[in-house]
């Protein structure tokens, strides 16, 4: 039988690296599965740890296909709740990006750390707190990073007016090419022996 | 040559270099509001004994790093030789924070004691952040997650991630040694 520490050890030998807990997907019951799993290799009866994996499976994934279509509302029920207050904490949160998982909305993602942030919300939203000083809560943490939507300062004016002086910068080198290609085309009349050569190509042809 | 048809080259290589550049950053590691900031005040019920409590307050005077981790975090049970390492010099305090989600039903506080008992326990004193409260104020969002704090109370420095070889040696041991001096 080995002892947990060589278990954890064999777990970590895969090299996890950085932050691998993300969106909720390295909980201990995923841990505990695997360390049960590892220890159980020694013992006998292959066969029959065999079924019972299968018929666990079917089981699980049955109640999988039955659980996805209410899991996300029924995970986080609030059957009490004020529909006004969920109402603003889902405009709130869906402007806020979850650091977690960071190409998803706070009112997205099943992370931990998300929905803890969702219970946090709530709750000042029912101390009476404005969207202001929710915000402020945020960005006072996590910086300016959560906000999908930066605000305008000095850190920030390129990101805000750089495709502006872009666009202005780009007009005017068009207009300023295309004024120089006028003039390099301008029509001049032909002289009288060059006319005189041109009917003579049009004669022949 | 016309020299305007440099121009659109010279872009060129300006924007290869800023993609080169970003290819080699990671972007889980946001720079915190926090750092030379007065680290978030908090007093929170000891690891080993929840009767006993442990403030900031508590903590002045000293500098110190302080570790948020928890059992359910695998990136920390890596790191967590490290600070079994670094703890055996003794050159910085470690505050160790365990962290629990609030939405998280396990016994977080019995695995952590278990814990350490059978990998060490690296801390000088672990704190019990039963709602995860105190790392939200932290703006804790990828454990493992360390700051060292200076003696006044003033955040420093964040690490991201697991503490490595080289971010212990070059970041944290010289910053905590012109802190403490």
């Amino acid at each position: 039988m080995k002892s947990r520490a060589q278990i954890t050890n064999e777990l970590l030998s895969v090299k996890l690296r950085g932050s691998l807990c993300l969106c909720g997907e390295c909980r201990r019951e995923k841990i505990h599965h695997r360390y049960t799993e590892v220890s159980q290799r020694s013992t006998e009866g292959f066969l029959r740890r065999f079924f019972k994996q299968l018929a666990w499976t079917v089981v699980v994934l049955c109640g999988l296909l039955f659980a996805t279509s209410v899991a996300t509302i029924a995970k986080e029920a609030q059957p009490n709740e004020d529909p006004k207050i969920e109402q603003r904490m889902k405009n709130l949160t869906e402007q806020l990006r979850c650091l977690v998982c960071q190409n998803e909305t706070l009112a997205d993602s099943r992370a931990d750390l998300a929905e803890d942030l969702r219970k946090q919300i709530r709750e000042q939203i029912k101390a009476g707190k404005s969207d202001q000083e929710i915000l402020a809560f945020l960005t006072e943490r996590y910086g300016d990073f959560v906000l999908y939507k930066p605000p305008v300062k000095k850190t920030t004016y390129l990101l805000w007016f750089g495709p502006f002086v872009l666009l202005i910068a780009g007009t005017v080198v068009l207009y300023r090419y295309l004024k120089n290609r006028r003039e390099l085309i301008e029509e001049k009349p032909l002289t009288a022996a060059e006319r005189k050569r041109a009917e003579e190509i049009l004669r022949n042809a | 040559m016309n020299k305007y048809l440099l121009i659109p080259l010279v872009l060129f290589i300006g924007l290869v270099a800023f993609l080169l550049v970003g290819l080699h950053r990671d972007p889980h590691e946001v720079p915190s509001p926090l750092i030379n900031k007065a680290a978030p005040a908090f007093q929170l019920p000891q690891l080993h004994e929840p009767t006993k409590t442990l403030s900031t307050q508590e903590m002045r005077g000293k500098v110190y790093l302080i570790n948020f981790w928890g059992t359910w975090c695998i990136a920390c049970r890596e790191e967590h030789p490290l600070l079994v390492k670094y703890s055996k010099s003794g050159a910085v305090p470690i505050l160790g924070v365990d962290y629990k989600y609030a939405n998280d039903s396990t016994d977080e506080r019995t695995a952590a004691v278990q814990f350490l008992a059978e990998e060490g326990n690296p801390y000088s004193q672990t704190i019990y952040d039963a709602d995860g409260r105190t790392s939200i104020d932290y703006g804790v969002y990828g454990a493992p997650e360390s700051f060292l704090i200076d003696k006044t109370g003033v955040i420093r420095f964040k690490q991201i991630g697991p503490i490595t070889d080289e971010v212990w040696n070059n970041k944290i041991l010289p910053l905590a040694r012109q802190l403490n001096q």
